[in-house]
């Protein structure tokens, strides 16, 4: 950040009150977002009769909660990933593959609303498709003798939770995605041609770099979006399916693992969890946008 | 060779899209054997549980709606005005409700806020719905920040500003008169969202023990088999009709004002 | 042979036909304008060069290779664009050295290139800038040199100034006029500015409505154009309505008065409507003027632009100016004073539609 230009800013009144406009905002959010983080995160070193300690964190060290957020972190990697993948050769598909231009408006409003169906409704969607009587499984069932349950599919498992996560995780990716392809000039696609480039030359050197920032800010809202997302689990699997944001819902509700601040330290791991996606996010960024303003 | 692959993952994401949707409708009609009926949904619409706690999400949604704007456009007007370099600070907070995950922020609201604290709000029924709907707030701060701060980028602040000053405005009159109306349809995206992320909200509901609709659908699709279904497509159509609304009040203002 | 020859080039899109029917031959070496308005279709015709778009019909050689096959990246065309188009996430340096690059270039060939290249556009200082450092002067140069560090068989300029602040504009086209000349590189430019391609080109294409209406040197465009369109998109021609009386003898009826053209009027016979030019700077109303032929007028408005006074005059049904050096020993006339303008017969041009 540069500092400010000296003469740019008008001379200094007797009270500087001007901030005075956004305490509300300021106590709103120190109130019910910033203090109740802290207190997570204090809690996650304290005995219960307030001192410090390191117990509640190395208790997290037990291979069922380690094994909990190991495969929360792998739902969530895989959907980002496949979410922004997907999500990308649509939009793709959409601004340069030369469908119909009647498709994009329609497309774009269902990617809203798509993006936005989340929780217990998605699940019971999911349910009713692939469940042990959704209509897929029964359709590849009856016609093509096809059990999926054989085959080893389960919804309650990653790879169902992956699947069911990706109806939000893609629609989110071309919403976000979309106006940023739009940005991309004609002219740099035809400077590029121009000077020899190949289709793929310019999609590495120059269309790639100039989306990245937008492409790693996705991923890693995905991500916490994956990570943090309780409602469809519990509504899909109950809690027979092992995750961190199940066992912190059961934990809050009724102190499953036999000690209240673990679950301060559970807690805290998320916020971990998600803080190292982000860091890397913007570590990342700041790397790939020397060239923004 | 192009349009072949804009054609295929146009049609895969037709079918990963629509057969949920299609699964979620089609066992919503199942539930009388033999033959498509609509008992599911009558069931759904005459359980006296789905009237109380639809209407309560209904009205913690509209109470959400309020405060947000009452926080947010002030603030985001005056950020914009006054104080123009705290913006990347004030947008970054914003957005932390999209990283930090709700139940996180749930958890920290009933240790700091419990009956022993010194602002007991779970301590009565009220409280925690005051509560609740701050969460809720919280939730879509990140929408509606953004929703109103890219209306406001849209029209001059400053001088709007000082043209009602020069005429005798007072800061109420000016935020309600003229900014409010300027960035009405910004607002109005941001309040459909937020109707949409309330109205199936599910984990700050569930464990600040309130009887929202989305607890409700949890509890009836843990003991039940077809209404889950119905209340899936209610829920979708809702969404939808939110989403909708939105276009639709973004067109208006697409062909509102003349081109200048 | 000529370098670069295009043959009955012509461009549809759906049922609208952009370019008619364009021939063109250009040296090698030769800088050329397409000068027209807007939707002329002088950019369709450059983009059919640069292979962004295909001829309905017709053909493009260029060094005795039909390009119509080629895709643009296998064309070796040096491309500027009316808005810069300069890689965001590129400095300077590597804007420059991209076509190298994708060409396999060797490093420090690339290198020493891309020097030189900074030090034609004398932007070496500023290599390891973003696009978004720079000013729009600035950020043209620099397309400028990544365009021709490729050494390209032909340098494209779309409308490279018409983004640019006035005095930017006359600094740059001299520089690239310059840089043209130094390399000897074969160039066509694309302009709605007559004064550019006037002050530019060794030869100019004047457009209109998807033809060539004139192919010639600037000195033969601005002083014998030869439709009525190239006269008054080209300078300030006036055009002056008027009735053959008698064609051999080259005698015509402006208003009540009598002018007698240089040459007879072919093709033409009485009573003809026909249209002459005569050129601001040709005509003088001092006493003692020189010229074989004179027209009465009254003055309808005089402006004062410094080095030149403007003088607006009534002859027959028409307004026509014309222009006469400041000299503080004259006054000039004012609005209401009837006067006689003299000139040479031969300055006053019949306009052929």
């Amino acid at each position: 950040m540069s500092s400010a230009k000296p003469d740019a800013s008008p001379p200094a009144r007797r009270l500087p009150l001007h901030w005075l406009g956004i305490v509300p905002f300021a106590a709103f959010v120190t109130l019910f977002l910033i203090l109740p983080t802290m207190k997570i995160v204090v809690g996650a070193f304290q005995t219960p009769d307030g001192s410090f300690t390191l117990d509640n964190i190395r208790g997290l060290f037990t291979p069922s909660i380690l094994a909990a957020y190991w495969i929360s972190i792998k739902i969530s990697i895989a959907s980002a990933l496949l979410g922004c993948l997907i999500g990308f050769a649509m939009a793709s598909a959409i601004v340069f593959g030369g469908l119909p231009k009647g498709i994009r408006g329609p497309l774009l409003t269902f990617s809203g609303v798509a993006s936005n169906f989340a929780g217990v409704p998605l699940a019971f969607a999911f349910l009713a498709t692939l469940g042990p009587v959704g209509i897929l499984t029964v359709f590849l069932r009856s016609n093509f003798g096809f059990d999926l349950r054989m085959l080893g599919f389960n919804l309650l498992s990653f790879w169902g939770l992956t699947i069911t996560y990706l109806f939000f995780q893609i629609p989110l990716m071309i919403l976000i995605i979309t106006p940023a392809l739009d940005g991309l000039k004609r002219e740099w696609r035809e400077a590029a041609e121009i000077l020899g480039a190949t289709g793929p030359q310019y999609w590495r050197m120059v269309a790639f770099p100039i989306l990245l920032p937008s492409l790693l800010g996705t991923l890693a809202l995905l991500f916490a979006n994956a990570f943090g997302a309780v409602a469809t689990a519990i509504a899909l699997t109950g809690s027979s399916l092992s995750i961190v944001p199940i066992l912190l819902f059961a934990q809050i509700r009724g102190d499953v693992l036999g000690n209240p601040h673990l679950g301060y330290a559970l807690a805290f791991g998320m916020i971990v969890v998600t803080g190292i996606a982000n860091a890397i996010y913007i570590w990342l960024r700041a790397r790939s946008e020397r060239w923004l303003k | 060779m192009k349009k072949i692959w804009a054609w295929g993952a146009l049609l895969f994401s037709l079918l990963y899209f629509t057969l949920p949707l299609i699964g979620m409708t089609n066992f919503s009609l199942k539930m009388r054997r033999g033959e498509y009926s609509f008992d599911a949904y009558g069931k759904v619409f005459t359980d006296p549980r789905f009237q109380e706690t639809f209407t309560y999400s209904v009205m913690q949604a509209l109470f959400t709606i309020v405060f947000g704007v009452l926080l947010v456009v002030p603030t985001a007007y005056w950020v914009r005005l006054k104080l123009p370099r705290l913006r990347p600070v004030i947008e970054f907070i914003t957005l932390l409700p999209l990283v930090i995950p709700a139940i996180v922020i749930v958890f920290g609201y009933i240790r700091l806020y419990n009956t022993s604290s010194w602002l007991p709000l779970t301590g009565t029924v009220t409280g925690t719905n005051i509560l609740l709907m701050f969460g809720y707030a919280t939730l879509a701060l990140p929408y509606m920040y953004r929703a109103v701060d890219t209306g406001l980028r849209t029209i001059d602040v400053a001088t709007l500003t000082e043209a009602a000053q020069s005429l005798g405005a007072g800061w109420a009159t000016i935020l309600a008169k003229i900014i409010l109306p300027n960035v009405l349809v910004a607002v109005l995206s941001g309040a459909f969202l937020t109707f949409a992320i309330v109205i199936g909200e599910f984990t700050m509901a569930a464990l600040l023990n309130r009887p929202a609709f989305g607890p409700y659908m949890q509890l009836l699709g843990a003991n039940r088999a077809y209404e889950p279904a119905a209340l899936a497509v209610i829920a979708f159509g809702i969404t939808w009709g939110c989403l909708g609304l939105i276009q639709l009040v973004s067109r208006f203002q697409k062909s509102a004002p003349p081109k200048a | 042979m000529s370098f670069l020859s295009l043959t009955s080039l012509k461009k549809s899109f759906g049922p609208v036909q952009v370019v008619h029917d364009f021939n063109m031959d250009i040296e090698k070496g030769e800088f050329v304008s397409f000068l027209g308005p807007s939707g002329c279709g002088k950019t369709t015709v450059l983009r059919m060069i640069a292979g962004f778009e295909t001829p309905t019909s017709g053909k493009i050689v260029i060094n005795g290779r039909d390009q119509n096959s080629l895709k643009p990246n296998q064309r070796n065309i040096g491309m500027v664009f009316q808005a810069y188009a300069l890689f965001p996430n590129m400095n300077v340096q590597d804007n420059v050295a991209f076509g190298l690059k994708v060409a396999g270039v060797d490093k420090s060939e690339i290198e020493a290139r891309v020097k030189q290249m900074l030090g034609l556009i004398k932007l070496e200082h500023l290599a390891d800038r973003f696009p978004y450092q720079l000013s729009g002067g600035q950020q043209q140069r620099v397309a400028l040199a990544r365009a021709i560090a490729v050494k390209p068989q032909v340098l494209l300029l779309d409308e490279p100034l018409s983004a640019l602040d006035a005095k930017i504009r006359v600094s740059l086209r001299e520089e690239i006029r310059q840089i043209q000349q130094q390399l000897g590189i074969t160039t066509v430019f694309v302009t709605h500015d007559q004064e550019e391609a006037l002050s530019i080109s060794d030869r100019i294409v004047v457009m209109n409505a998807g033809r060539a209406d004139q192919i010639g040197t600037p000195f033969e465009i601005y002083n014998t154009p030869s439709t009525r369109f190239v006269a008054s998109f080209v300078g300030t021609l006036n055009i002056i309505e008027g009735k053959v009386t008698d064609p051999a003898s080259g005698s015509v009826t402006i208003g009540n008065q009598q002018v007698a053209l240089k040459d007879p009027i072919a093709g033409m016979k009485g009573g003809d409507s026909i249209s002459l030019a005569l050129r601001p700077e040709a005509g003088s109303i001092a006493e003692g003027a020189k010229g074989d032929t004179a027209l009465a007028g009254e003055v309808v408005s005089t402006s004062f632009l410094g080095s030149v006074i403007r003088t607006r005059l009534r002859v027959g049904g028409d307004v026509i100016s014309f222009d006469m050096f400041n000299n503080p020993g004259v006054t000039p006339p004012v609005s209401g004073d009837n006067v006689t303008l003299r000139f040479a017969a031969k300055d006053l041009l019949v306009i052929r539609e």
